[in-house]
């Protein structure tokens, strides 16, 4: 971390940006949140460690109408939410000098407190120098010790890949996180009958609160005017009022980002509710990928993207899945 | 038919495009061609109009199937917008699906100008399957209802 600062640091000096987006503790040690660093000095606030899951591409956009380059820190999947919002001209390559970062998986403090671990006070071995294989949780009711890999967030288990797809110099080592097939929660859902598929989603969709978390982290989410705002719309603003409500926010949010999305996982990261919202993305992204061939949103700038495109030859809706 | 009181009568919402499948309704009327009243028709410029919004509002209208025609692909009005719509629509109700609601109750057919006959069918067939899938609970408001 300490060589992100002191880069961080020579950058604003010899005047090749005019600020620095990265991330700082929030509250408590273990909730860093996003943050714009103007000075040298306030640079001592900087922190990058294993809680950093923040994706800093959707600030790139504000950045991009400020005076200056901005030194923007991006872990290989935010680089992907960088390169889609590059081809969607809501970011300007210009403004911004990337640092890639390496990335040991991000932790998921939801799932230590599932542990059984409360009234945490420290947690060690979380920082980008450790080894990232177990974390020591000094708690109130004493020590405890959990595995690095136990308590990722869910989305770290079926990573991408550790390369940037985008960056103008690289930092820091990585280690591969990948356990399980991207898809394979999906495919578990797709193979329940229509009542059980149904039971699975009224269950998790039942404790949306439409907070619009998922919308506002969202990279992919950028519409300077939300269609979910809009007045004449009886959704905007407000709570679900029925279960109607609640199914079609979440079916249309993910079919506007269809083809789009990146697969970041912050709408599931910041769900205070932890509905999995990262699964309606994932199957549009399965489905694309079934039907259109292999897509893989931000990572060729110059890619046609599936739903402003078409062949001759697609299938028909009403086809059985073959 | 005669009419049964306790017979299920559906609500099918059909978007037909205004180029060709409206006009194939139209011509299945001036043929005398029958379909269930239970159908609904929306015109809408173009197949591609619809909005996935469109279809998810139907069903929360009460609608138990929605059906969507347009013209044939290469013969759109507008030359693409159908190829579009099909792609919109494979996903969308390939997630519809994957939320739990049956398949049936959503389907995409072309009709042409030219083909009342095809249009009549297509609707007497479909109107049959949303019977016998019954009353469409799924995407409606399911307070104090289950």
């Amino acid at each position: 971390m300490q060589e992100l600062v002191t880069r961080a640091k020579e950058l604003l000096k010899d005047g090749t940006v005019t600020r620095v987006l990265g991330w700082k503790n929030g509250d408590l040690s273990y909730n860093p949140e996003p943050a714009f660093f103007e000075t040298e000095e306030a640079l001592s606030d900087f922190v990058y460690n294993g809680f950093c899951g923040a994706n800093l591409s959707k600030y790139m956009i504000e950045a991009s109408k400020k005076e200056g380059k901005t030194l923007v820190f991006l872990k290989p999947c935010d680089s992907y939410s960088f390169n889609q919002l590059l081809k969607e001209h809501r970011v300007d390559r210009e403004k911004a000098y990337i640092i890639g970062v390496g990335c040991k998986g991000k932790l998921d403090i939801e799932a230590i407190k599932k542990q059984g671990i409360k009234g945490i006070e420290t947690i060690k071995g979380a920082e980008m120098t450790d080894a990232c294989d177990t974390l020591e949780i000094s708690t109130i009711y004493g020590d405890k010790t959990v595995s690095y890999d136990d308590v990722m967030l869910s989305r770290c288990y079926s990573c991408k890949g550790k390369e940037h797809v985008i960056f103008d110099e690289q930092m820091l080592e990585s280690r591969d996180t990948a356990t399980k097939g991207r898809f394979d929660e999906v495919e578990a859902i797709e193979k329940m009958s229509p009542e059980e598929k149904f039971e699975f989603f009224r269950k998790e969709l039942s404790k949306c609160i439409r907070c619009n978390a998922c919308r506002n982290v969202c990279p992919a989410c950028s519409c300077r005017k939300c269609v979910f705002d809009s007045n004449k719309f009886d959704s905007a603003q407000k709570a679900n009022v029925d279960t109607f409500q609640e199914n079609m926010f979440h079916i249309i949010r993910a079919f506007h980002v269809a083809g789009r999305c990146t697969d970041c996982g912050e709408c599931s990261r910041v769900c205070p509710q932890g509905i999995p919202l990262h699964l309606f993305n994932r199957k549009f992204i399965k489905d694309i990928n079934e039907f259109y061939g292999d897509y893989v949103a931000g990572e060729d700038i110059d890619a046609e993207a599936p739903l402003t495109h078409f062949e001759f030859t697609d299938r028909e809706p009403n086809e059985e899945r073959g | 038919m005669p009419l049964n009181e306790n017979e299920f009568r559906p609500k099918i919402v059909a978007f037909c495009c205004n180029w060709c499948s409206y006009a194939g309704a139209d011509l299945a009327g001036s043929s005398r061609l029958s379909y269930p009243a239970d159908v609904k028709i929306i015109k809408v410029p173009c197949s591609c109009r619809v909005n996935p919004m469109f279809i998810l509002r139907a069903f929360e209208k009460g609608a138990d199937g929605v059906i969507l025609c347009g013209c044939h692909p290469g013969d759109c009005h507008y030359s693409t917008g159908n190829y579009y719509a099909r792609r919109r629509m494979t996903l969308l109700f390939s997630m519809l699906e994957y939320l739990g609601i049956e398949k049936g109750r959503t389907r995409v057919e072309w009709v042409s100008a030219a083909e009342g006959v095809k249009f009549s069918q297509t609707m007497n067939e479909f109107v049959e399957t949303i019977r016998s899938l019954g009353k469409n609970v799924r995407l409606g408001d399911l307070r104090c209802k289950n």
